[in-house]
């Protein structure tokens, strides 16, 4: 159970990020946080006691079969991580489009609605 | 691995005190290096929960998630930001932690929610004893993305599609309307 | 966008052909270990970034053009989709119909061996496009900004 709740705390972490500091770069940092957070907590809800990583060979027997780890939540994970990046980039590229715009990182100077 | 929750509980330690300094420091550029710390360990920690092929896609990722938040964060001149304390945002954050507990301690209580390291399975169980002789595909993961659940790799596809357009369209440079404004003006 | 010093140079050329090639492995061989097309896609777009990194854009673009990038990443969304509508042909979408082969195989697996390496084009291309992007805007202050705003 504490594995849990140490991942409840990163997922917390990231959110304070994002929500309480001012500067973007800081808050992209938050998201990013928070995605690495809900990958481990999807690997962590798949993990089998003395488990064997999900791969067969030529020499597995039947009996080890039963000992592979969950292989659903690993592929709902192997998408989310490139959907990641690709997210990334498109709010960096917004980041920039932004400071040539008003000229600082500064969240509440460009909440204000000037222009 | 017999009885790996030792090296969990340290590498998850790490994490959270990596992130602890990404989130305070000043400095743009510690705060990215930090979340790339987080990031290896994140896929130190997958490959110990057996999970190779994520491992090896999370490490090159964050190496392109370093490249690109550097890239964004040193091409500026002036980084210092006014901060004064904002409470609401401390305090929303905490009543988020407290709801979360909560319904974790309510999942974990009553219902046989499954304890950490006996996943249910019922899916998965499906997959792992046809993956081969089904699709004659040794990794199963594969053949679950890419054979029993193709219809999800497709839609992702398209995500990834639809983001770098998006990104691609905003970076644009000195696209034609700007250029005619100047001239007018 | 200018290059590194002479030693980050010569490394990547030794390099950039080991990486393209690691990449190239993992792609392939997908269906027997770790890996797959997301993977290797992201690890050959890495060598083609280390080549914009170390020699500059337009060396970069020398060896593979922008249109042909584009050209591969429609390319990579859309046999993705066309093996899909094949599957039709025996009755459901995605179903698996091309030839099994024998099981631990390379060319085995019917419909996941193509799919790998489609999806590996398109992710690569993807990446390697942002990336480019990104990497035109150069460090400017903001007063150059103004004066040429307002001149």
């Amino acid at each position: 159970m504490t594995v849990y709740f140490l991942c409840a705390v990163l997922l917390t972490m990231g959110l304070y990020c994002l929500v309480a500091k001012k500067n973007i770069v800081k808050k992209i940092i938050g998201v990013v946080i928070m995605e690495y957070a809900v990958n481990l907590y999807l690997i962590i809800i798949g993990y089998k006691k003395g488990g064997l990583a999900p791969i067969i060979e030529k020499t597995t027997t039947p009996a080890m079969l039963e000992r592979f780890v969950d292989p659903l939540p690993q592929a709902l994970v192997l998408t989310s991580i490139v959907i990641g990046l690709g997210v990334l980039a498109l709010m960096v590229s917004m980041v920039i489009r932004l400071y040539e715009k008003h000229g600082t990182f500064d969240m509440s100077q460009i909440s204000k609605l000037r222009g | 691995m017999e009885n790996i929750a030792p090296q969990l509980y340290t590498l998850l330690v790490f994490m959270v005190v990596g992130s602890v300094i990404a989130v305070e420091t000043k400095n743009l550029l510690s705060a990215v290096i930090s979340v790339s710390a987080v990031g290896f360990a994140l896929s130190v920690a997958f490959l110990f929960m057996g999970a190779p092929d994520i491992a090896i896609t999370q490490l090159v990722v964050e190496v392109l998630v370093l490249i690109i938040l550097i890239r964004g964060t040193i091409l500026i001149d002036n980084t210092s930001v006014e901060s004064h304390r904002d409470t609401l945002a401390v305090v929303a954050s905490l009543i988020f932690f407290g709801l979360l507990l909560g319904f974790g301690a309510m999942i974990f209580g009553s219902r046989g929610f499954p304890e950490f390291g006996e996943p249910l399975m019922r899916v998965s169980r499906v997959y792992v004893q046809t993956g081969l002789p089904a699709t004659y595909a040794a990794n199963i993961v594969t053949s679950v993305i890419l054979d029993f659940r193709a219809y999800d790799t497709l839609g992702e596809a398209t995500v990834l599609f639809t983001s770098v357009i998006g990104a691609l369209a905003l970076l644009r440079k000195d696209g034609k309307a700007r250029g005619k404004e100047v001239a007018v003006a | 966008m200018k290059g590194m010093t002479l030693i980050v140079r010569t490394i990547t050329d030794f390099v950039v052909a080991f990486i393209v090639v690691f990449g190239a492995y993992i792609v392939l061989y997908g269906h027997l270990t770790p890996g797959g097309g997301f993977a290797g896609g992201v690890i050959i777009a890495c060598a083609f970034i280390l080549l914009m990194l170390a020699h500059g854009k337009e060396a970069a673009f020398a060896r593979l053009p922008e249109k042909a990038a584009h050209i591969f990443d429609s390319a990579g969304a859309l046999a993705f989709l066309i093996i899909g509508w094949i599957g039709l042909s025996g009755g459901f979408f995605f179903l698996n119909v091309f030839g099994r082969g024998e099981q631990f195989r390379l060319l085995s697996s019917g419909m996941i061996f193509p799919l790998n390496i489609a999806i590996a084009f398109k992710v690569g291309a993807s990446l390697f496009l942002v990336f480019a992007a990104l990497a035109m805007f150069r460090r400017r202050s903001f007063r150059a900004m103004i004066e040429e705003e307002l001149s």
